[in-house]
């Protein structure tokens, strides 16, 4: 099944061109690594699915993006984050309990009943393999929480949400290897449910985890196949540059 | 001032005065202290105003001046309608500052892009800052005494000072959700939260500590003046307490005025002591505010 | 439903967002409406630069030279003396005070700038007035040096926070790089931080200058108020803001000298502007 369908994309913010003739097919309940040097555009292209990116005053598209066969630009900006949830580079809680962290979604998008949050804050804690940990202090600051712990709470969060796509943004570049292998576990057990799109600078995670993989260089995307593919015979000289750490 | 120091000592050999008069760790020591002499001719003055006013003010302290209405022509008696009048024009005029002052800010920190529109709304800020306090009485006389037919009164007098403070609150609201780091509204922007959530569980909480902080140094600025209110609302002598927001009051600021300069013979103690209750109101509204911006500067999660 | 009601609260930001501009423009406008009407009395040439303001005699003399000479006055004495002083401040709390006397330095300085202005009023009238009644062996202490001594105080809490602030924002790689040549910590300080600086500290003086230009009560409490052609700094004068203080409870609505106190009030409006935007034009050039 297709979960995006990305036609001749086209990303500008003021003058600079940021993404350039994109066209893509990403398949659900897959892991997709992307990956490229900085700059190259991957972020750029993350935050385009869930819209995040007209947050900034300057910035243009041409091209469509198909999100479950509807154009997301014509969807309303809320629906398409609650479907489509973001984890970012840097664990960010909000400034408030570990309660309401991963309850935030769920009381934004209208549910008041507390017995209702309760359940989709526990249920979620334990996807992201954290319930074990904060469960006697769920009222505490998220700010108490060690940098792997946050980073589980903030893909809790998203869980929360029940969202059918989880955007990683470089998710493990503030943590240490043995939290990053957490994160990496909870995403292959995620991947059963969920799409999930992983934005990484660590070419071997990229390997490690994805079932397919693209490369992307200067706002292009250069090739995407399937990940043993890419890491054993890739099409583009540039591609097989990268991965065996020639540049980036 | 190297000169003169040069001169003072003629016995010296030419040659070492002339490397004297260069020399850049005298000259750092004489430039230091003139600059400790300025700071000191600023700071000096400060607490000397500070202590002359609580001692001289101090005396005249007491249950019966706070408590009792001006008699024998302001003579004697007490400031109690004073008091109570300038607490009803700060509360009048925040009621109606703050939640424009605050939508403004939010408007300018949360909507506004980096357009003509919003050069022009800080440049208009800035200027409405800049006002002269009697301007903001005429414009007062003008639209709410004359044209709005409130008279003057509370009413008028109150919605003068407001929109006198309302670039404080804006400037000050404004800096504290600029302080609200920028990654707080895209986590949860990105959990499917609208603008306005995002602003009213994520920023504002985050802000409010500042936002307090500037509606108290609001409050503090319209407590203090005087011009606005002159042709507006304040009553040169009303022994008694209104009974609607469309009366006339007398106000501390404008009551010392009038002591000190309009009416003969008025007993040191009375006006010493005004002064101390006006500074002492007007001072413990700074002091509050410092104290909250403090509690949760130190409280601050990230 | 609740998108209808986040339509609303938006628009209402929006609106309120607009406010200031609104208020600017409502309050020109207004003093237009009063005061322009006193140009069918007297052209504006002869209202700016008439030498007598006589506003109740018959007929009235509706000259503001006088108040704009004393006003004039005022704030250049002011200006004299708050702007080394004010500046050399700013200089020792951003570079040469140690940590804590800075704080308590700074804390000295916004507690001067919430003093309010009556209060400064009436301690100069109780202190300065006659200090310079005695030194300078006066008739009366109320004089424009008086006010210029006064208004140069309460300038000072502007100019030295915003120099303060333009001294500090200077990179500190600037310091350090004069201080890797060899320069002795003033060298780096009036050499390279004053001029890197300079915009901000312009500002600063602006600002604190249009405070001083639109001070109202201290300066009809202890300059005298005599609405005659200053010739000496030591004599009384009366600013165009004291004119309106002191003038507008007596004068009658709709009359000529109700309109030409509006007329005041239009001009000081007008500098007011003048120096505002001028002085945000240099602290935006410091920004670029």
């Amino acid at each position: 099944m297709v979960e995006f369908l990305i036609k001749d994309l086209n990303i500008w913010f003021g003058q600079i061109h940021a993404m350039k003739n994109v066209n893509m097919e990403i398949g659900s309940k897959q892991i997709l690594s992307v990956i490229g040097p900085a700059n190259s555009g991957k972020t750029t292209f993350l935050r385009m699915l869930n819209r995040l990116n007209e947050l900034n005053d300057n910035f243009r598209m041409t091209g469509e993006v198909l999100f479950g066969g509807r154009d997301i630009v014509e969807m309303d900006p809320e629906t398409v984050r609650k479907k489509i949830g973001m984890v970012f580079a840097l664990p960010l809680p909000l400034p408030m309990s570990i309660f309401d962290n991963v309850a935030y979604g769920v009381k934004v998008s209208g549910v008041r009943n507390r017995k209702l949050q309760a359940a989709a804050v526990e249920k979620a804690l334990k996807q992201a393999y954290l319930w074990d940990e904060v469960k006697d202090r769920l009222d505490t600051s998220a700010f108490k929480l060690s940098g792997g712990q946050q980073q589980r709470l903030c893909i809790a969060r998203t869980l929360a949400v029940e969202p059918r796509v989880i955007l990683f943004d470089e998710p493990c570049s503030g943590l240490d290897p043995i939290s990053t292998a957490k994160v990496e576990e909870a995403m292959l057990v995620l991947k059963k449910d969920y799409t999930i799109i992983l934005v990484t600078n660590n070419v071997k995670q990229a390997a490690r985890v994805g079932d397919r993989t693209a490369f992307f260089l200067s706002s292009e995307l250069v090739e995407m196949d399937g990940t043993d593919k890419i890491f054993t015979a890739p099409r583009d000289k540039r591609t097989d540059d990268y991965i065996r750490g020639k540049f980036g | 001032m190297n000169d003169s120091n040069v001169t003072e000592c003629p016995a010296s050999p030419a040659l070492k005065l002339k490397k004297r008069s260069r020399d850049p760790v005298l000259t750092q020591r004489l430039a230091f202290a003139f600059l400790f002499v300025s700071t000191l001719l600023i700071i000096v003055p400060v607490g000397l105003i500070i202590v002359i006013i609580v001692q001289k003010g101090l005396p005249g302290i007491t249950w019966q001046f706070l408590s009792d209405i001006p008699r024998q022509g302001m003579r004697s008696g007490g400031i109690f309608p004073a008091i109570l009048g300038t607490i009803y024009l700060v509360s009048g005029a925040i009621v109606f500052a703050l939640p424009i002052g605050l939508l403004s800010a939010v408007y300018l920190s949360e909507y506004a892009r980096g357009n003509f529109l919003t050069r022009l709304i800080k440049l208009a800020i800035v200027n409405l800052a800049g006002v002269p306090s009697v301007v903001y009485g005429l414009f007062g006389l003008a639209l709410f005494v004359t044209f709005f037919k409130f008279g003057a009164s509370i009413l008028s007098g109150a919605l003068t000072l407001g929109i006198m403070i309302l670039p404080i609150i804006i400037t000050a609201s404004l800096e504290a959700l600029e302080s609200v780091p920028h990654s707080f509204r895209e986590a949860s922007r990105s959990l499917g939260a609208s603008r306005w959530q995002t602003i009213r569980y994520v920023v504002l909480p985050n802000a409010i500590s500042g936002i307090i902080t500037g509606t108290i140094l609001g409050l503090g600025r319209a407590a203090g003046e005087t011009a606005p209110i002159l042709f507006t609302v304040a009553a040169f002598y009303l022994p008694q307490l209104p009974g609607s927001i469309f009366d006339q009051v007398m106000a501390l600021p404008y009551h010392l005025y009038v002591i000190s300069t309009q009416v003969p013979n008025v007993d040191e103690k009375i006006r010493y002591g005004t002064a101390l209750v006006l500074l002492a109101m007007v001072l413990f509204m700074n002091l509050a505010a410092v104290v909250i911006r403090c509690r949760f500067r130190k409280k601050k999660k990230w | 439903m609740r998108k209808l009601k986040e339509f609303v609260i938006e628009k209402l930001i929006l609106f309120c967002g607009l406010a200031s501009i609104f208020f600017v423009v409502l309050i020109f406008l207004f003093l237009l409406k009063e005061g322009l009407a006193v140009f069918k009395t007297v052209t504006p040439p002869q209202f700016l630069f008439g030498k007598s303001w006589y506003p109740i005699s018959e007929p009235p003399h509706l000259g503001i030279l006088p108040l704009i000479l004393g006003s004039l006055m005022v704030t250049l004495g002011a200006a004299l003396i708050s702007i080394p002083i004010g500046v050399a401040c700013a200089v020792y709390i951003a570079e040469v005070a140690p940590l804590k006397i800075k704080e308590i330095l700074k804390s000295g300085i916004e507690l001067l700038a919430a003093i309010p202005s009556v209060v400064l009023g009436f301690i100069g009238m109780v202190t300065i007035v006659p200090w310079i009644k005695s030194i300078f062996h006066l008739p009366t202490g109320l004089t424009a040096l008086s006010g210029a001594v006064m208004l140069a105080f309460m300038a000072m809490p502007t100019i030295v926070s915003i120099a303060e602030d333009a001294l500090y924002s200077v990179p500190k790689t600037y310091k350090e790089g004069a201080l890797a040549l060899g320069a002795t910590h003033w060298q780096a300080i009036h050499r390279v931080i004053l001029p890197a600086a300079s915009s901000g500290i312009m500002a600063a003086v602006m600002l604190g200058i249009g405070r001083v230009i639109g001070e109202t009560m201290a300066v009809m409490m202890i300059t005298g108020n005599a609405a005659v052609i200053p010739h000496s700094i030591l004599q009384p004068v009366r600013t165009l803001t004291a004119t309106i203080a002191a003038e507008m409870g007596e004068a009658v609505v709709g009359s000529e000298h109700y309109f030409a106190l509006f007329a005041v009030g239009i001009v000081l409006f007008v500098i007011s502007f003048i120096v505002n935007v001028g002085a945000d034009l240099f602290l935006h050039k410091k920004e670029q």
